[in-house]
């Protein structure tokens, strides 16, 4: 038997339903294994260790009675922006330090009823805005590869987690490649499905119409296993889409051959770095052995993903973190003198300097004689870019590309330039903007760290994306690399 | 007093926003219930408080009564309107923005008509009406030092009926209100109660020198929530605004509060320190796109309306149009109406005398709602039917309306307790009018010698010595005839 921790959701589920081990057992190790990482790596905001066990014990009574859900007696961790009733939700921030949510979010709800074991909550870049995990209050993650590089963001923690294998597999959103180039940067696979497959109640909302709950596992088979769990028409999220939810696993050994692959030339640009784009190539060329077809295909409006990104995306926010005023909920300024030092002091003490520099641009973009010039104008370019992906997919059946232009970079390295930060989701912005599905999954290593190569598919063809994914891990084994010490 | 030259000299330009609290069972984005009344935060939920995580889901019954009041103005329903957030900060908004509409509302270009003082017809465009949600409250009383927030209105649901600046006077202003009220109550959309803030304006008021083709700048009165004030508030900014003008001073755009009290207004801000919403759409929210099919189905829903109603009931039965209006006003007072007639149908336009003069006046006296059960239509019918068949002259009637609104006995039991049945047998008004003529020779001299007007003298002499009981025609008959020496 290998070790507990580091089988996938897969391999858990099938020898937790074989009783091979039990719930408790996998619970057990992998919270030991938090435990012992969190002085190094800042993964976890919050371990529910109690809470856990007794999910466990349950999970445990539910399969030795031959019930039990997908994931019965899996532990899971949450990214700390999901909402979970009793155990403290911080999004990051200060501003939610000693919030505890009264409710469930539908995401929590749901592998909760497929058995899952939620054993913490998970460190993230404050309020999901950041491409390192350093605008974090309680702390950056740090990379498992080399504890002085960034995991990436903003789902670091969930995705640090995972490639340490403190767990199987996490919850992480993705606004703007929050899954994915954590997923990139940390080796392991991350996906963001379309805007509206995955129900946003109960996920703090950063921009919502780009924000979208997705995962972060080892391997595309238990984001499969994972996301079909989760996945589903919410009526309490009106832009959740009701279409039936696909078996996902049982779709996952398409055969590839005749598969139009299109190469994203937009992504190739001098901003790649070189290796990382030898990395993508050499996963191009396995596709093309797996019989795929590659075409070149140009997105001419994609590299505008990033300016459209960073006025839409700060002008939603700056209106979604208007209700952290100190008055009902969150943190409030101590003895304010009126409401407007209420606001004020609760707001400025309670946000980050990241936070407060995207509300300030959101409220400057919605702002009476600039909505046109910088909102309304995102909005038309946004929709370009859409169209752009439309005609693309009428030629190929997925997209390929990388998913960052480097590798992990070093903590402190980009925190001075917003800027080159913000280039750092290139990338993944674009299928963020069209609400596509979008997969990152290991391709190589660069200068001994892990770099990602980026699938996606039209809307709702989470099953193909995850099959082409699957191709590339049934004869690679980049997924399967752990690093060093945390193996 | 100038004020008469000056009226010649101003016109005054006034347009109105209606809000109407929808009468839906829970609220536009939540499932919490609207009552009115509930104790602070009993009907508001994590999503009516803002809480992290949580989303709007649109109520479909706000939607639906939305285009029944968009049908109703004749106006157009948008295929597809647009929820956008306003924001501001305030601590009764508890997402720090409010859900509403904004560039695509739900219905646009509609009119409503109202009669003016002189009986003619004046057509008020509506530019809009938009669904939004409410705000709550912020409490102060028995709060010393701290100001507490309940937010079960935060939430609730709300049309905005904006009309164009097309009324000229305060009067008209309110005609133009009465006549939204009246509608949305016949459509059961809202149930009007002014007191506890379901339906309240907002009023912008300007002035500008007759003749003037541009606007003046104006002044926006905020949350009227009476007729009363309305008519007071816009007449006295009316007045302030020409005083300011004439004095050479200017008026400031600006938004103002009416005090009842003082029965003036005064400013609450300007618009230099007005809010700047930095509207954008609502990404939590799907537009809100709407078929012919849809829009036919709520079509076939609506109810005869005011206006139609008044003309049937004008040719129906025979009355002026400014009783049919009367009639009309409100839904209820019509259906009473209209049941009266169904079941005493010898005289619709003596039925709507009563309904309008004795009927209201006794509702007004005891504040009672004409469908309160106090005095249901068939037993005022039974009245009318004991007036038409002769048995009671309108004059007894009065006095047996005020006994059935006392004791709730039917007209026939009080005539034959009180023993009121009216005389009509010819010889015994004629013994009476003998007597009476007996009594009084000196008068009945006079009178045959020219003083026409002691034919009244003889008229109360006879109703004195019959109880008021003779049969007013037969009396005035007999009276002359017996007078004149026949």
């Amino acid at each position: 038997m290998s070790e507990l921790h580091g089988m996938g959701l897969v391999e858990l589920a099938a020898g937790l339903k074989a009783r091979r081990f039990s719930s408790v057992e996998v619970t057990e190790a992998h919270l030991a294994r938090i435990e012992r990482a969190q002085g190094e790596l800042n993964a976890f905001i919050s371990v529910t260790r109690e809470q856990a066990l007794a999910q466990a014990r349950a999970a445990d009574a539910a399969l030795a009675a031959g019930r039990g859900g997908a994931l019965a007696g899996i532990p899971i961790a949450h990214k700390d922006i999901f909402c979970t009733q009793g155990v403290r939700t911080t999004c990051g921030s200060r501003m939610l330090e000693n919030f505890v949510s009264p409710y469930d979010a539908t995401v929590v709800q749901k592998l909760q009823a497929a058995g899952a074991v939620m054993v913490g909550k998970t460190n993230m870049d404050e309020f999901a805005m950041g491409s390192s995990n350093e605008t974090s209050y309680y702390g950056p993650v740090r990379n498992p590869w080399d504890p002085k590089l960034v995991p990436g963001g903003s789902s670091g923690g969930s995705a640090a987690a995972v490639a340490a294998r403190l767990v199987p597999g996490a919850t992480a959103t993705d606004t703007g490649g929050s899954i994915r180039q954590p997923a990139a940067l940390c080796g392991i696979t991350g996906l963001k499905p379309t805007y509206g497959r995955v129900s946003r109640y109960g996920m703090v909302a950063f921009a919502s119409s780009l924000d979208q709950g997705g995962v972060l596992t080892v391997s595309a088979a238990d984001a499969a296993l994972m996301l079909g769990e989760m996945a589903g028409f919410d009526p309490r999220d009106s832009t959740s889409v009701d279409t039936p939810v696909p078996d996902y696993q049982a779709q996952l050994r398409q055969p590839l051959t005749g598969l139009k692959v299109g190469l994203l030339k937009e992504f190739f640009d001098k901003g790649l770095d070189a290796d990382n784009e030898q990395r993508v190539r050499d996963a191009l060329r396995v596709y093309e052995g797996l019989g795929a077809k590659l075409t070149e295909v140009s997105l001419p409006n994609l590299p505008l993903s990033v300016p459209v990104y960073y006025v839409v995306a700060p002008a939603e926010c700056s209106s979604n973190l208007a209700r952290f005023d100190g008055v009902r909920f969150g943190h409030r300024c101590d003895k304010p003198r009126d409401l407007m030092d209420l606001y004020c002091r609760s707001r400025g003490e309670g946000f980050g300097a990241e936070v407060k520099r995207r509300i300030m641009t959101g409220t400057y973009v919605l702002s009476a004689g600039y909505y046109d010039a910088y909102y309304l104008k995102a909005q038309r370019v946004r929709a370009l870019i859409n169209a752009d992906f439309v005609r693309a997919f009428q030629q190929v059946d997925v997209l390929i590309g990388p998913t960052t232009p480097t590798p992990a970079f070093a903590l402190g390295a980009k925190t001075a330039d917003p800027i080159t930060m913000y280039l750092n989701d290139i990338y993944t912005i674009g299928a963020n903007l069209a609400g596509l599905p979008a997969i990152s999954v290991p391709c190589g290593l660069v200068r001994g760290l892990p770099v990602g190569l980026q699938i996606v598919g039209p809307h709702f063809a989470e099953a193909r994306v995850l099959s082409v994914a699957h191709a590339l891990q049934q004869v690679t084994d980049w997924h399967r690399r752990v690093p060093e010490g945390w193996a | 007093m100038s004020g008469a030259g000056r009226e010649t000299a101003w016109e005054t330009v006034i347009g109105l926003e209606i809000h109407a609290q929808l009468a839906t069972q829970s609220k536009i984005f939540s499932g919490s219930a609207t009552t009115y009344g509930a104790a602070p935060n009993a009907q508001a939920n994590l999503v009516d408080l803002g809480y992290p995580g949580v989303l709007p889901v649109l109520n479909a019954a706000a939607v639906r009564m939305a285009v029944k009041l968009g049908l109703a103005l004749d106006a157009k329903i948008a295929a597809r309107s647009v929820f956008a957030r306003k924001n501001y900060f305030y601590p009764d908004l508890p997402k720090g923005y409010q859900i509403s509409q904004y560039e695509l509302p739900i219905v646009a270009q509609g009119q409503l008509t109202i009669v003016l003082e002189d009986g003619t017809y004046k057509r008020i465009g509506v530019t809009r009406a938009h669904l939004e949600e409410d705000a709550g409250k912020s409490l102060h009383e028995g709060l010393p030092g701290v100001t507490g927030i309940d937010l079960n209105r935060a939430g609730t649901p709300l049309v905005e009926i904006v009309s164009e600046p097309e009324m000229r006077s305060a009067r008209e202003a309110v005609a133009y209100m009465k006549k939204m009220h009246t509608l949305v109550r016949y459509l059961e959309i809202c149930d009007g109660n002014m007191q506890e803030g379901s339906f309240r304006c907002d009023a912008n008021v300007s002035v500008r020198r007759v003749g003037e083709t541009k606007f003046g700048t104006r002044a926006e009165i905020k949350n009227l929530n009476s007729f009363r004030f309305v008519e007071r508030a816009i007449n006295y900014e009316v007045q302030r605004q020409i005083e300011l003008l004439e004095s050479g001073g200017k008026v400031v755009q600006e938004t103002r509060l009416y005090d009842p009290d003082k029965g003036e207004t005064r400013s609450m801000r300007s618009k230099e320190e007005a809010n700047d919403y930095r509207y954008f759409p609502d990404p939590d929210l799907l537009p809100v796109e709407l078929d012919t099919a849809f829009i036919e189905s709520v079509r076939a829903e609506l109810p005869e309306l005011p206006d139609a109603r008044s003309a049937r009931l004008a040719g129906q039965y025979g009355l002026s149009a400014y009783d049919a209006g009367v009639l009309t006003a409100s839904r209820e007072l019509a259906d009473y109406y209209e049941e009266t007639v169904r079941l005493a149908p010898q005289d619709p336009k003596l039925a709507a005398n009563w309904v309008m003069g004795e009927l209201s006046a006794a509702l007004n006296r005891d504040n009672l709602a004409v469908d309160s059960g106090r005095l249901p239509a068939a037993r005022l019918a039974g009245l009318l039917t004991r007036i038409t068949d002769q048995t009671i002259s309108g004059k007894i009637a009065k006095e047996v309306f005020e006994a059935m609104w006392a004791d709730g006995a039917s007209a026939d039991e009080i005539i034959s307790a009180r023993g009121l049945k009216q005389i009509t047998d010819t010889s015994a008004i004629e013994r009476v009018i003998d007597e009476v003529m007996a009594k009084s020779p000196a008068q009945l001299a006079d009178y045959r010698a020219g003083k026409d007007k002691l034919f009244g003298f003889f008229v109360g002499q006879v109703m004195k010595a019959t109880g008021g009981k003779a049969n007013p025609a037969q009396l005035n008959e007999l009276l002359r005839r017996k007078l004149g020496g026949g």
